[in-house]
């Protein structure tokens, strides 16, 4: 295994963190609109993920800056391909930053409601649009021989993709449900049990029918595998859902997001952004990759810097992990 | 094409407002993270009040200031992609592992321990969570050298070579590129200049409530403290400020001459005071200046030549073939005046403020003042006059904002007097546009962002006024008596959380 195929896997894992952790919380915030019934309970939705949703949204800055790193064509052609899409998912996780920090912090009724469509609006856009990015970087757009997107925006809303951000979207709820469910205590807490249920039915479609289009296209046996894990998790974590064991049923929608972007990845490589226009002008980890002395600095920050802060960020879980309920929300201003 | 329209115009000026932007929240959450875990540890080393209510109360300014921080920083993470993607190809293997490192050392840091603060109050013991603002300290300095040590290496290209084969820059040293002189100096000034910033914006605030005779306790501290912060801060700025110059005129000879408006080289050179010039004839209409200093400031060495505008063009020409090296003349000379003229202003007010507010240095006994009083403005042996008194902390009120602005046109000058280049002396910034990406895509990119930039401002600056107005809030019970075990203690299982969104 040579050092960019580390780190096409490194890449992986780092989006696979970022999914995992700012997916439940972006479902959280289309939460405060599905599940809370007042203000009270939008309050404990939003702080369930209060201290935590900034290190998650670190995982994609991480990403995209390691790209840029070790990948630097791959960064330069997804982003300036991908750009008004990109140009939504950075204004809408500008606002999302801001509503969270500034939404108690005036006691007008304007003010706090605003913040709270904003936060339903810039939660559901990005887990929508993600979705959206991923399914055209694994089927492909137009790339010409300079390594240069030559489509435009419309050719980016092509229905597998389309069909890829409402998995995102409806995936990232159902995570979110069951993070809810696993987080709160009191009716809130029974009510994201039920939702999840719902949610979870329509995930599991709408995930089934992806992953099989994405295995029937450029499938072979181990994104099989990754299909079939994906699949069975997500069954099971509706299951552990139903039978009221909700650590498990997060830990399992968990496993269906590690599972689903591993297959993702899985039928990507040895590409990173395969081109519909000609197979030659792909690109891919040899060609898009960087030097093998700046692969080699990479990959001793992140052999000694990952486990850090996963370290760290694991034990920001455990000092919150109490369960919210209404409460235990005081003054409604800081 | 029309310059005006063309594809790096639009991509420069977006790049400049939102970078410009972006800083304005950098320089203050970077002060403000270190001035508040220092009054923090005060609390928790004397358990005095007013130093918990000066956390409080700071810390809430540095967090609605650090949001804004937070979220401009994401673009800057993206749009070298968006808007530059060949300068990303062409430079990414060197200049992308400064940013890979600044994301999962510290910005992981930042954004993991600011939670922890925000919301730890009651479930962590004292000392861990004071322990929690000062790792958001050091993470928000180590992620301004790993930039710093990028912007470095475009201004002074160390420790690469270029791949003919592939077409781009390779990184054969990144210690170099971490240590190099241009990284050092700029990390010294941006730090420097951060806590001048800081410290200016905290006497302005303590200015303000003294005036008002409200508060004083928390006041009095904050205000020695912003004194201090103010005047170190400030002279490191301008110590730092003269080695970066100097290093500058070594590495990039016409940024300085341009700075200086000195369009031919002489011997001793002149520092300008003021200049009006024809810049496509090569010349000064009026000028004033005063003689032998900038052949001092350059080389410190009142009569050593200084190579001026016109001779390093042609020097330029001569290495790199024709073409003009110039970059804007008048952007590069009134912004290198803005920066030390705006940063030195309020240096100067840090000075007076503190030489006023001596404490037992020099003070008749008379007028020493108790913790509980405004402190009175004594400037020889007597105190200034309410009138006087009251201008001084008018001044120190309205200048507040002064170092943002020094900030803002030190990076604009260092930027733009760089010009033609992106990477000096490597990559021109007309080949590092995206090739792929429309006029029309950058024209909304951008004004979608200068519209948000511009409304966020409003709503910013609007919620950092009632804060400030409201000044330290009073204590409560769970305030003074933080928990002891990790995780809260099991007192009640419904008490409400200490802080909630």
């Amino acid at each position: 295994m040579e050092l960019h195929d580390v780190w096409f896997v490194l890449i992986a894992v780092l989006w696979t963190g970022y999914f995992f952790l700012e997916g439940f919380d972006f479902g959280v915030g289309i939460l405060t609109r599905l599940l809370a019934r007042d203000r009270a309970e939008k309050r404990v939705l939003i702080n369930t993920i209060g201290p935590v949703w900034d290190g998650n949204e670190v995982w994609l800055l991480t990403a995209g800056g390691a790209t840029f790193a070790a990948f630097p064509e791959w960064y330069a052609t997804l982003f300036s391909g991908f750009y008004l899409p990109l140009l939504l998912i950075l204004v809408c996780l500008i606002v999302r930053g801001v509503a969270f920090e500034y939404r108690a912090k005036r006691p007008e009724e304007n003010w706090q409601r605003n913040w709270e469509t904003a936060i339903f609006w810039t939660s559901l856009l990005p887990a929508f649009l993600w979705g959206v990015a991923f399914g055209n970087i694994v089927h492909g757009v137009k790339i010409d021989a300079e390594f240069e997107y030559v489509g435009n925006v419309w050719d980016l809303l092509n229905p597998y993709a389309l069909l890829g951000g409402l998995v995102t979207l409806t995936l990232f709820t159902f995570h979110g449900t069951v993070f809810t469910a696993l987080k709160t205590v009191g009716e809130i807490r029974e009510r994201a049990r039920r939702l999840a249920l719902r949610v979870g039915l329509v995930t599991a479609v709408l995930a089934s029918a992806f992953l099989l289009w994405t295995q029937a296209d450029r499938g072979d046996g181990t994104s099989l595998v990754a299909l079939v894990v994906a699949v069975a998790a997500l069954v099971a974590a509706l299951l552990a859902n139903q039978a009221g064991r909700e650590g498990w049923s997060f830990t399992l929608s968990g496993v269906t997001i590690v599972a689903a972007v591993a297959m993702l990845f899985l039928t990507l490589f040895p590409n990173v952004m395969p081109s519909t226009l000609d197979a030659d002008w792909s690109l891919t980890v040899t060609n898009a990759s960087s030097s093998p002395y700046t692969l080699k600095i990479m990959t001793w920050l992140a052999v000694i810097a990952t486990p850090v802060v996963l370290l760290y960020q694991g034990w920001t879980y455990w000092v919150f992990r109490k369960r919210i309920g209404t409460q235990h929300i005081a003054d409604p201003v800081h | 094409m029309d310059l005006a329209l063309a594809p790096e115009t639009l991509a420069r000026w977006q790049f400049g407002i939102t970078t410009v932007y972006h800083f304005l929240f950098v320089p203050l959450t970077i002060s403000l993270a270190a001035l508040t875990a220092g009054l923090q540890t005060a609390w928790v080393r004397t358990e005095k009040e007013k130093y918990l209510k000066a956390t409080k109360f700071w810390g809430k300014l540095f967090l609605i200031n650090i949001a804004m921080g937070v979220v401009t920083g994401i673009v800057q993470e993206f749009q070298f992609g968006m808007n530059w993607s060949d300068y990303s190809r062409f430079v990414g293997d060197v200049f992308g592992a400064p940013l890979a490192f600044e994301a999962l050392i510290a910005f992981f840091f930042e954004s993991t321990f600011i939670g922890l603060w925000i919301f730890g109050w009651d479930k962590l013991p004292k000392r861990i969570h004071l322990a929690c603002i000062w790792m958001v300290s050091i993470g928000t300095l180590l992620s301004a050298y790993f930039i710093l040590a990028a912007n470095s290496w475009m201004q002074h290209p160390v420790g690469y070579r270029i791949n003919e084969e592939k077409g781009r820059a390779e990184l054969t040293d990144f210690w170099l590129v971490l240590t190099q002189n241009t990284t050092l100096n700029q990390v010294f000034h941006s730090f420097s200049a951060a806590f001048l910033t800081g410290g200016a914006f905290m006497v302005g605030i303590a200015a303000f409530h003294l005036m008002r005779k409200k508060h004083i306790p928390v006041m009095r501290t904050s205000l020695r403290l912003g004194l201090v912060t103010l005047a170190v801060g400030g002279l490191f700025t301008a110590i730092s400020g003269d080695t970066l110059g100097k290093v500058m005129y070594e590495q990039q000879p016409m940024k300085m001459a341009a700075a200086e408006a000195l369009w031919d080289g002489e011997e001793p050179a002149p520092f300008s005071v003021f200049a009006y010039g024809d810049v496509d004839k090569g010349h000064n209409k009026v000028a004033l200046e005063i003689p032998g200093l900038l052949s001092f400031l350059a080389h410190s060495d009142f009569d050593s030549y200084v190579p001026g505008i016109n001779d390093t063009n042609e020097a330029l020409q001569e290495k790199f073939g024709p073409g003009d090296y110039k970059p804007i003349v008048p952007v590069a000379y009134w912004g290198f005046r803005w920066m030390i003229g705006f940063g030195m202003a309020s240096f100067s007010l840090g000075l007076l403020g503190l030489w006023l507010t001596r404490k037992k240095f020099l003070l008749p006994a008379a007028h020493r003042t108790g913790e509980d009083e405004v402190p009175h403005l004594v400037l020889l042996k007597q105190p200034l006059g309410s009138r006087l008194t009251r201008l001084y902390w008018l001044l120190a009120l309205w200048t507040m904002a002064f170092p943002l602005i020094a900030n803002a046109w030190g990076w604009i000058f260092t930027e733009m007097g760089r010009q033609p280049w992106v990477v000096y002396g490597v990559m021109r910034t007309e080949d590092a546009v995206s090739p792929g990406v429309s006029t029309a895509e950058v024209i909304i990119s951008m004004s979608v962002f200068t519209l948000l930039y511009a409304v966020l401002a409003v709503i910013e600056v609007r919620l950092l006024a009632k804060y400030v107005k409201a000044g330290p809030p009073e204590l409560g019970e769970s305030d003074l008596n933080p928990p002891k075990k990790l995780g809260g203690d099991h007192r009640d299982a419904d008490r409400p959380m200490a802080f909630s969104y």
